[in-house]
């Protein structure tokens, strides 16, 4: 507020921008683009590949405008002879070390070196080819990314996420010179360490030195194979951020032309996740309710509180890595992908009467982690794998290319049924908060018998975009059966990203926090943030994601779980009652301490 | 002293902040000759790093090795004046003896062979540390003399 | 024992006549601008090879508003050619613990560090000793100042100012971007001064003799003597403490076998200078600034090896993270590989050139910025030796 104006001109155009700010930002206030490649909105500045440099009038050395901080009378000169030629070496040394062989990339058409070297017309390689063969084997180990050496451009957009924004740093910068790389501890494959296969870096790599572990082939594969009944279901983030790999803009909103694609490409049935989703609230917030029942009126200090969400499988994988003695807080309920899974192979199969092993179930996700999860030998309660293969909402997008099919001009279509009727609170689910929302609708109307006392049933403190948000929630006049929880405030707590869960997790484990619930999603923004994304992201993108979600919300005729017709048909004709005997077979797991260390 | 009980030890004497991970891990290597992954991995859970990190900031320092290597590292110096001075031929010696390569240490993990940059002793080349201790004005004879005091030490 | 050409005798004067401490309570009971004006006066320059006003940079840090900030003697003496600093921490380490107490009083730092640079871990044992009196000596005197030893542990770009800091805090010794620099945000972000041995001793010595006497010795732009490594094609190879200013035919003659046909001044990141240019080359900040580096080739020498393993030296020791370092000198190096083989023609050479310039002017730091010098200086005056 008290900052002072600094002004300059940039390109002989005056400017007056806040004391602090960067040459690269105030450029951007006068809509001049200066390319970067190792600066990201979400990451600390680290000015190490020196593509943005700039001419400082009077400076002996050209500056790195990401790095560099406006100063009062400065003149700038973003295009200059000297800028231009020094860029246009650095991309060609930085293509000097890169595996340029893009028709063969995974990421060819969506690589900022690609766009830089064409932007630049780097022609015939002056300068050797410097790329080591040893560079070249790709670590496949991870089911959910795939690390390509020979790509690498050494930005460290991947370090400083796995660091800053996740709180792991299973990544990171290792030797110096010309061996300098990323690596891991000691050049362990990735499925060694302490990765929780969140998929951040993929989503900040800049080329394709990270990518997830595609599964396009398997699931074409699928499709054709007449004796395999193939069944798709899409997370809740993926109908709000597939149009961005389409053409449309973020933020748009494009759940019916997802199913009416699905269809197209020739999946037998087309269902939704967020039936998975209200699914979930059912039994975490009866087990949410039975565990404070538990330790406030049976004083069974076997349950543990705070109860934590379960639904992404990096955070989990996260935490059985670095709190391995909290893993009973976890809820035991699987993730709605999984729910799914174990239930088109049951309950479903049976209905539609095919046999469970002649149906291969798909995810759509706006996640890597589900991939890994799939692949968890907890997940095999059908008797089978119960999720066969998951998709990006990135690889989807790329079937939805190969297919031919004119996305922006397709008719919109509705889920098939059953497994497809969702509510509003289940599309919440997509956005940090949002499960944390659709659980309270559900268990404060089960425990009162009203509805949330928030206008549109739109709880707002656990709404919006900081790292950790905090709520309390004051229960009153409560129905008999749940006299205890009379006057009681429910303590909530809400993270989204690693980095901000550690937090949360140091703050439980010091006992300093009396929360009850924690939801934790372990990307930032929760799923519509995921490592399975569109790129690029940034917090920009990500709120406007985030609209798009609450509008789906908004927009759905029923809003919570505990309404959703399916669901309810499914507990009176398969399940019986939230953890019950079935539900505890099929929808509920368990968890394993790993290696931190 | 196991190497638990050695980063412990190291970690009260230079405390548990990012500030004392090079005395700790130069301390590791002062007593086991390179770090091991169950040394890299007590500093980490010691200080609250990742392990990859540890690594990472290992990796960088020529002196910080995260290979196994001999009781005694001989480095001798490659840098301009001490090629001019023969270095070579002082590599080669020490090879023949030891019968290693530079990089390699010998079957009996008395010694590992290794080249360094610049040890700032230029009029006085060719020169290598062997450990800590620095011998400059080499003849072949003389750095197989002085190898050879170290092999009996231990 | 080192020998001297007793040209100049302030670095290595006897410590015994002098006696530093008195220095320390003469200078003490001076005002801290009194003594920067003195050093301003002096017209000192740091003697790590960058040449940086040292009475301004002691003035930056002592106008910052902190609590903590701190006074680091860096002794990474790292450049190929340049051994002066050993010799100095070896025989008069009292004068640098005085210059980095003195530029305590001055700036307002409680606390200070001698980086050591793990090549030179034989000093350790010895210097910490005499550390300790002195640390001793400031306690009984009630000197609020202590003096700490790091070491490093191989990594030539740690001599860089802020990838000493990272060093120093337990990273990666990769350099920072500026701004801010040191004597804002150094060692744990706080002001810091960072001054090399040889220019915190000249800082004692400055306030023992005065800054009249420094001024009479070198030119109007390079003040005072310097200590310079000399090494290479020379039969007396050594540490010679000399004036600012000679004319590098001097040098030569003084220190050549004869037979000289280039002298490299400044070290690997410094420039050559051939034979025929001798006559027109100024040692000091008018001329060729150099770190004290001075390396002699006779005619014997291939220069092409010598450029070699220059570009062998910055490829490996590059902290790596910077792209037009890291992977310039590699093309560097390699490219002059290709032209030696016959499969680059001549005339890559000079996309090579056109490469250091970009290294000169993008690169993060002063390592890869200097990689040029080398490069440029040799590949323009003995093209043939890189070529056949």
């Amino acid at each position: 507020m008290n900052k002072y104006l600094v002004n300059l001109k940039i390109n002989n155009m005056p400017i007056s921008v806040e004391e602090g700010t960067t040459i690269l930002d105030a450029a951007r206030q006068l809509n001049l683009r200066i390319p970067t490649l190792c600066h990201h909105p979400d990451l600390s500045v680290a000015g190490n590949c020196r593509v943005c440099v700039v001419e400082v009038k009077g400076a002996r050395l050209l500056a790195a405008s990401c790095a560099t901080p406006v100063s009062e009378g400065m003149e700038v000169f973003t295009n200059s002879e000297k800028v231009r030629i020094a860029r246009k070496h650095i991309v060609e040394l930085l293509l000097t070390e890169h595996n340029a062989d893009c028709t063969k990339c995974f990421k060819s058409g969506n690589c900022e070196l690609q766009d830089l070297a064409t932007e630049y017309r780097i022609g015939d390689h002056v300068f050797l080819d410097i790329v080591k063969p040893q560079s070249k084997i790709q670590d496949i180990s991870s089911p959910s990314i795939v690390k390509d050496d020979s790509k690498c451009i050494r930005c460290q957009r991947c370090v400083r996420t796995c660091d800053e924004l996740q709180g792991l740093t299973a990544l990171a910068v290792t030797n110096k010179g010309d061996h300098q790389k990323i690596s891991t501890f000691l050049n362990k494959p990735l499925n060694d360490v302490v990765c929780s296969t969140c998929g951040q870096c993929i989503n900040r790599c800049p080329t394709g030195a990270l990518t997830e572990h595609t599964n396009i082939e398997e699931v074409w594969n699928a499709i054709y194979d007449p004796s395999k009944f193939a069944v798709v279901q899409t997370a809740p983030a993926t109908r709000i951020a597939l149009g961005e790999d389409l053409g449309l803009t973020p933020g748009e909103r494009v759940t019916g032309k997802m199913v009416s694609a699905l269809k197209r490409l020739g999946f037998n049935k087309v269902l939704d996740t967020d039936f998975t989703a209200d699914l979930t609230i059912m039994e975490e917030g009866t087990e949410l309710l039975t565990r404070l029942k538990k330790i406030l009126v049976e004083k069974d200090d076997s349950v543990k509180l705070p109860m934590m969400t379960s639904c992404s499988p990096g955070w989990i994988k996260f935490q059985e890595h670095m709190y391995p003695d909290l893993l009973e807080n976890l809820s035991t309920c699987k993730s709605p992908q999984q729910m799914f899974g174990a239930l088109a192979k049951t309950y479903y199969a049976e209905k539609i009467n095919i046999k469970a092993q002649d149906m291969i179930v798909v995810s759509i996700m706006p996640c890597v982690a589900k991939k890994f999860e799939c692949e968890r030998s907890e997940m095999r309660d059908s008797g089978y794998q119960d999720v066969d293969f998951v998709l990006t909402t990135r690889e989807l997008a790329m079937m939805i290319k190969q297919a031919g099919i004119d996305f922006n001009h397709i008719e919109e279509e509705h889920y098939d049924s059953i497994l497809g009727e969702s509510t509003g609170a289940a599309v919440i689910f997509g956005a940090t908060g949002g499960v944390m929302e659709a659980a309270l609708r559900t268990a404060y109307e089960i425990v009162t018998g009203r509805e949330v006392p928030f206008t549109n049933l739109n709880i707002q403190p656990v709404r919006g975009m900081d790292g950790i948000k905090e709520a309390s929630i004051k229960i009153k006049n409560v129905k008999p059966e749940w006299s205890f929880l009379e006057g009681v405030d429910l303590n909530v707590a809400i993270a989204n990203g690693l980095a901000n869960a550690r937090k949360l997790m140091e703050k439980v484990k010091s006992g300093e926090a009396n929360y009850h619930f924690i939801e934790i999603m372990g990307c930032p923004g929760g799923c519509l943030g995921g490592g399975g994304q569109p790129i690029p992201t940034s917090p920009e993108i990500r709120k406007k994601r985030a609209e798009a979600i609450y509008s789906e919300d908004a927009n759905m005729p029923i809003r919570k779980s505990h309404e959703n017709p399916e669901v309810v048909e499914v507990y009176e004709q398969f399940l019986g009652e939230p953890l019950g005997h079935k539900s505890h077979d099929l929808l509920h797991t368990h968890y394993r301490p790993r290696k931190r260390y | 002293m196991t190497t638990d009980l050695l980063v412990k030890e190291l970690v009260d004497k230079n405390g548990k902040c990012r500030n004392s991970l090079m005395p700790i891990l130069q301390g590791i290597v002062q007593k086991e000759h390179y770090l091991s992954e169950e040394a890299m991995l007590a500093v980490a859970r010691e200080l609250d790093l990742s392990a990859a990190d540890v690594y990472g900031t290992a990796s960088f320092y020529t002196f910080l090795d995260t290979v196994p290597r001999g009781q005694n590292i001989i480095r001798v110096c490659k840098t301009i004046t001490c090629h001019m001075k023969g270095k070579d031929e002082i590599v080669n010696a020490i090879c023949n003896h030891l019968k290693i390569k530079v990089g390699e240490t010998t079957h009996d993990k008395k010694y590992t062979l290794l080249t360094a940059n610049c040890l700032g002793w230029c009029h006085k080349g060719p020169v290598m540390l062997v450990n800590d201790d620095v011998y400059p004005d080499l003849t072949p004879d003389k750095a197989l003399e002085i190898i050879q005091t170290y092999g009996k030490e231990e | 024992m080192e020998k001297y050409l007793k040209k100049v005798d302030i670095i290595f004067e006897d410590t015994k006549a002098l006696s530093c401490v008195n220095v320390l309570e003469k200078t003490l009971k001076r005002s801290p601008d009194e003594i920067i004006l003195d050093l301003i006066d002096s017209g000192l320059k740091g003697r790590g090879g960058a040449g940086f006003p040292t009475g301004l940079k002691w003035k930056f840090t002592r106008n910052e508003d902190s609590d903590v900030k701190y006074v680091i003697c860096n002794a990474d003496e790292g450049e190929p050619g340049t051994f002066k600093d050993r010799e100095i921490i070896d025989k008069v380490p009292e004068k640098i613990f005085t210059g980095m107490t003195i530029c305590g009083y001055v700036i307002g730092a409680k606390e200070g560090y001698i980086y050591l640079r793990g090549e030179y871990n034989f000093l350790l044992k010895g210097l910490q000793t005499k550390l300790d009196k002195f640390n001793d000596m400031l306690k009984q005197k009630h000197i609020d100042f202590i003096i700490h030893l790091k070491s490093g542990s191989g990594a030539y770009v740690c001599g860089e100012e802020s990838a000493l800091f990272e060093s120093m805090e337990g990273k990666r010794g990769e350099p920072r971007n500026k701004p801010p620099y040191p004597t804002v945000a150094g060692y744990n972000s706080k002001p810091t001064v960072i001054n090399n041995v040889e220019t915190l001793v000249y800082t004692t010595m400055i306030c023992h003799m005065g800054p009249e006497k420094f001024k009479e010795l070198g030119t109007k732009d390079s003040r005072g003597s310097k200590v310079f490594s000399v090494s290479g094609d020379t039969p007396i190879a050594g540490i010679y403490e000399l004036e600012l200013g000679m004319p590098l035919n001097q040098f030569v003659e003084e220190f050549g076998d004869g037979d000289t046909k280039a002298v490299q001044v400044g070290g690997a990141s410094g420039h050559c200078v051939p034979r025929k240019k001798f006559n027109d080359t100024i040692i000091g900040f008018e001329g060729i600034p150099t770190g004290g580096s001075m390396m002699i080739f006779n005619s014997s020498r291939s220069m092409y090896n010598v450029l070699h393993d220059y570009l062998e030296f910055f490829t490996e020791e590059s902290c790596g993270q910077c792209t037009p370092c890291r992977v310039g000198c590699q093309q560097l190096l390699k490219g002059i590989e290709a032209v030696k083989r016959g499969e680059k023609a001549p005339a890559y050479l000079d996309d090579l050139k056109k490469v250091t310039n970009t290294m000169k002017i993008a690169a993060k730091c002063g390592l890869g910025q200097s990689v040029g010098n080398p490069f440029n200086s040799i590949v323009d005056n003995f093209r043939e030796e890189i070529i056949y």
